[in-house]
C-alpha cells in the first residue's frame, strides 16, 4: 500500500481530445502526425489540414509501443475513427524511426516549426522548443521553414526532465511549479550549479539554509531561464517569438525568460506540447497530396 | 615539526598529520549538507592515530571544494598544486595524474620538478565525477562496490548514449527493464564515464606515467575502464589513494 501512495511530483496530466466541429468522414485527406520524444508522445490527426484530434500521454519504455498507444488514444477520443481510416502517418521526434504504422520519418525541428506556424500563424520567425531531453531554438520563415537552429540534447539543465527531478526533490506538483515560484516576496538568487545533480544538493542546502520549498523553486527557475536566456540568444532573437513544448506550460520558467529577453512570447489556445505533432501532420497531408499526383 | 593537511571535498573531508615529514595520523569522514561535522570527525580521527592534540599543530594548509565552509586552517593551495606537490613526493616518475572526486574530475601534468605545466578541470556536470557512478548505482539498487564488481564480469560493449547524469539514469532503467545482463550495465557506465574522464584527459596530452587517485579512483570498474580508455599498459595507485591532496597541502605546511 505505501508503494501506492507514494505520489509521484513529476506527473502531468495525460489527454486526449477531438473536435466536435469536423466531421471527418467528410474530409478528402486524413493525415496524422506521431511525436514521440524521450518524456512524452504525442499523436494528432488532421482532417484536410484542420486539427481534429490529439492525444498527448508520457513515452513508455517502448518507443514503437508508445507510438501505438499515443494515436490509438487519439483515435478514441474521435467519432468512430480507425486507423485504416488514416491516409498519411508521419513520425518524428526521438522515436521517428520507431513508429510501426507511420509512412515517413521527419526530423522533429522541421515539424516543430511547421507546427508553431500552424498554431501561431505565419508571423512566428523564432520558435523555442523546450521539451523532455533538448532546447531547440529554431529561426524559420513566414512558411514555417527553417533557416537555422540550435540544439542542446546533452545535458538535462534548463529541459523538462530537469525540472521534473526537482519538482520530485521539492516535492512539489510540476504542474504548480510556475505559480510557486512567483510566491516570494522577493527574487532568490539563481542556484548556481549548472548540472541538475548538483543543483538538488545545492537547493537541499538552501532549504537548510532557511529558504521556503517556493524560494527553492524561484532559485531554479531563475537559473533555469537563464541558462535558456544564454542559448537563445545565439540564434538572433526576432519577433514573433513562440515557446512550444511541455516547459511552454510553466509560467516560472516563461515569464522569467520573457523578461530577460525584453519581449513577450505569443500564446495560443492549442497545447503547447502539440507542436511536432501538427507538424508531422500538416506534411503528412502534402506528401500525401504529392503521392496521389504520381 | 608538526604539520597537517586538510582536503575539504564535496563529499567527504580528509586530513593527513605530517610529524617531521612521515605521515603520523590520517582521518576521513563523510559530510552531507553541512560538513562541519565531517570536518571534526576527520581531525578527531587523524589526532587520534597520530596521538597527539590540535595544539601540537603547528600549521594547516586547506585545500578542496568546500574549504570556505570550515574554519580553522592556516593558508589555502589549490587541489591541482597540492595533487602536484604529494605525487612528486609519492613517485617522481609521474607525469599525468588523474583524480576523481565527488563532483570533479582533474588531469594535471606534472613535470619532472613536481610543477604543474598544464591542467583540465571538470567541475560544472557530474558527467566524469563519483556523483555520476553513484547515481547509477541507486538507480541499479546496488552500493558502489558492488558496482564495480559488477562491471569487471562482463565484456560486452554496450554503449550508454547519454551524457547526462538524469537522462543517463533513465537509459539504465531502460536497461534494467529490457532484462540487460546487470554486469553489461555496470560496465557501460563505468565506460562512460572513463570515456568523459579520457577526453578531458587528452585536454592536457596524457604522458606516461600515470596515476589516478580519487575516491571514485577506488572503484575497480573504473580503473578497468579508464586504463582501457587511455589505451595504458600501467596505471601507478598510489597506497592512500582518497589522501593526495590532503598530504599535499601538509608537506606543503611543512615548507
Amino acid at each position: 500500500m505505501a508503494e501506492e501512495e507514494k505520489k509521484e511530483f513529476w506527473r502531468w496530466t495525460e489527454t486526449n481530445w477531438a473536435s466536435k466541429d469536423i466531421d471527418w468522414r467528410k474530409g478528402e485527406i486524413i493525415s496524422a502526425g506521431v511525436d514521440v520524444g524521450s518524456v512524452s508522445s504525442q499523436a494528432v490527426i488532421m482532417v484536410d489540414g484542420e486539427l481534429y484530434a490529439s492525444a498527448n500521454t508520457r513515452t513508455g519504455y517502448n518507443s514503437p509501443e508508445s507510438a501505438t498507444n499515443v494515436m490509438n488514444w487519439a483515435l478514441e477520443a474521435t467519432d468512430g475513427m480507425k486507423l485504416e481510416d488514416v491516409n498519411f502517418s508521419v513520425g518524428t521526434g526521438y522515436g521517428r524511426v520507431k513508429v510501426p504504422f507511420s509512412n515517413k520519418a521527419i526530423t522533429e525541428i522541421a515539424c516543430h516549426a511547421r507546427g508553431a506556424n500552424y498554431m501561431y500563424g505565419p508571423s512566428v520567425r523564432t520558435v523555442m522548443d523546450m521539451g523532455g531531453q533538448d532546447l531547440k531554438a529554431i529561426r524559420c520563415d513566414e512558411r514555417g521553414k527553417v533557416i537555422s537552429f540550435l540544439m542542446n540534447e546533452k545535458c538535462a539543465a534548463g529541459t523538462g526532465r530537469g525540472m521534473e527531478v526537482i519538482a520530485d526533490l521539492l516535492q512539489v506538483p510540476i504542474i504548480e511549479v510556475g505559480d510557486r515560484s512567483f510566491d516570494v516576496d522577493k527574487e532568490p538568487d539563481p542556484v548556481s550549479t549548472t548540472c541538475v545533480l548538483f543543483a538538488k544538493a545545492e537547493m537541499l542546502g538552501l532549504l537548510k539554509k532557511g529558504y521556503t520549498v517556493n524560494q527553492a523553486l524561484a532559485a531554479y527557475c531563475s537559473a533555469m531561464s537563464y541558462r535558456v536566456y544564454t542559448m537563445i540568444r545565439e540564434v538572433d532573437v526576432v519577433e514573433d517569438f513562440v515557446i512550444t513544448g511541455g516547459i511552454a506550460k510553466n509560467r516560472g520558467l516563461v515569464e522569467r525568460l520573457e523578461s530577460h529577453l525584453g519581449i513577450k512570447a505569443l500564446k495560443t489556445d492549442v497545447d503547447y506540447q502539440l507542436a511536432g505533432a501538427l507538424g508531422a501532420a500538416l506534411f503528412g497531408k502534402v506528401l500525401y497530396e504529392k503521392k496521389k499526383k504520381k | 615539526m608538526i604539520t597537517a593537511g586538510a582536503d575539504v571535498g564535496s563529499k567527504t573531508v580528509k586530513i593527513v598529520i605530517l610529524k617531521d615529514g612521515e605521515i603520523a595520523g590520517k582521518g576521513i569522514a563523510t559530510g552531507g549538507l553541512e560538513v562541519e561535522g565531517a570536518w571534526n570527525d576527520a581531525w578527531d580521527a587523524a589526532l587520534k592515530e597520530a596521538g597527539i592534540s590540535r595544539y601540537d599543530i603547528e600549521k594547516t594548509v586547506g585545500t578542496g571544494a568546500r574549504l570556505k565552509e570550515v574554519e580553522g586552517y592556516d593558508t589555502e593551495m589549490s587541489m591541482v598544486t597540492a595533487d602536484a606537490r604529494a605525487m612528486h613526493e609519492i613517485n617522481p616518475e609521474i607525469r599525468t595524474i588523474i583524480d576523481v572526486g565527488a563532483e570533479e574530475g582533474r588531469a594535471i601534468k606534472v613535470d619532472t620538478a613536481g610543477k604543474v605545466p598544464d591542467f583540465a578541470v571538470n567541475e560544472k556536470c557530474a558527467a566524469g565525477a563519483g556523483a555520476f557512478m553513484e547515481a547509477m548505482s541507486r538507480a541499479m539498487q546496488v552500493s558502489i562496490e558492488e558496482f564495480g564488481e559488477e562491471a569487471l564480469k562482463s565484456t560486452a560493449n554496450l554503449p550508454i548514449n547519454a551524457q547526462c547524469a538524469v537522462f543517463a539514469e533513465s537509459e539504465v532503467v531502460s536497461l534494467v527493464h529490457e532484462e540487460t545482463p546487470r554486469p553489461d550495465i555496470c560496465k557501460a557506465v563505468c565506460d562512460g564515464v572513463s570515456d568523459r574522464l579520457a577526453s578531458m584527459a587528452r585536454r592536457v596530452v596524457v604522458e606516461p606515467k600515470v596515476a589516478f587517485i580519487g575516491g571514485a579512483a577506488q572503484g575497480l570498474g573504473l580503473q578497468k575502464a579508464l586504463k582501457e580508455a587511455l589505451d595504458l599498459d600501467e596505471v601507478f595507485y598510489p597506497e592512500d589513494i582518497v589522501f593526495v591532496a590532503a598530504y599535499g597541502a601538509a608537506l606543503k605546511a611543512a615548507d
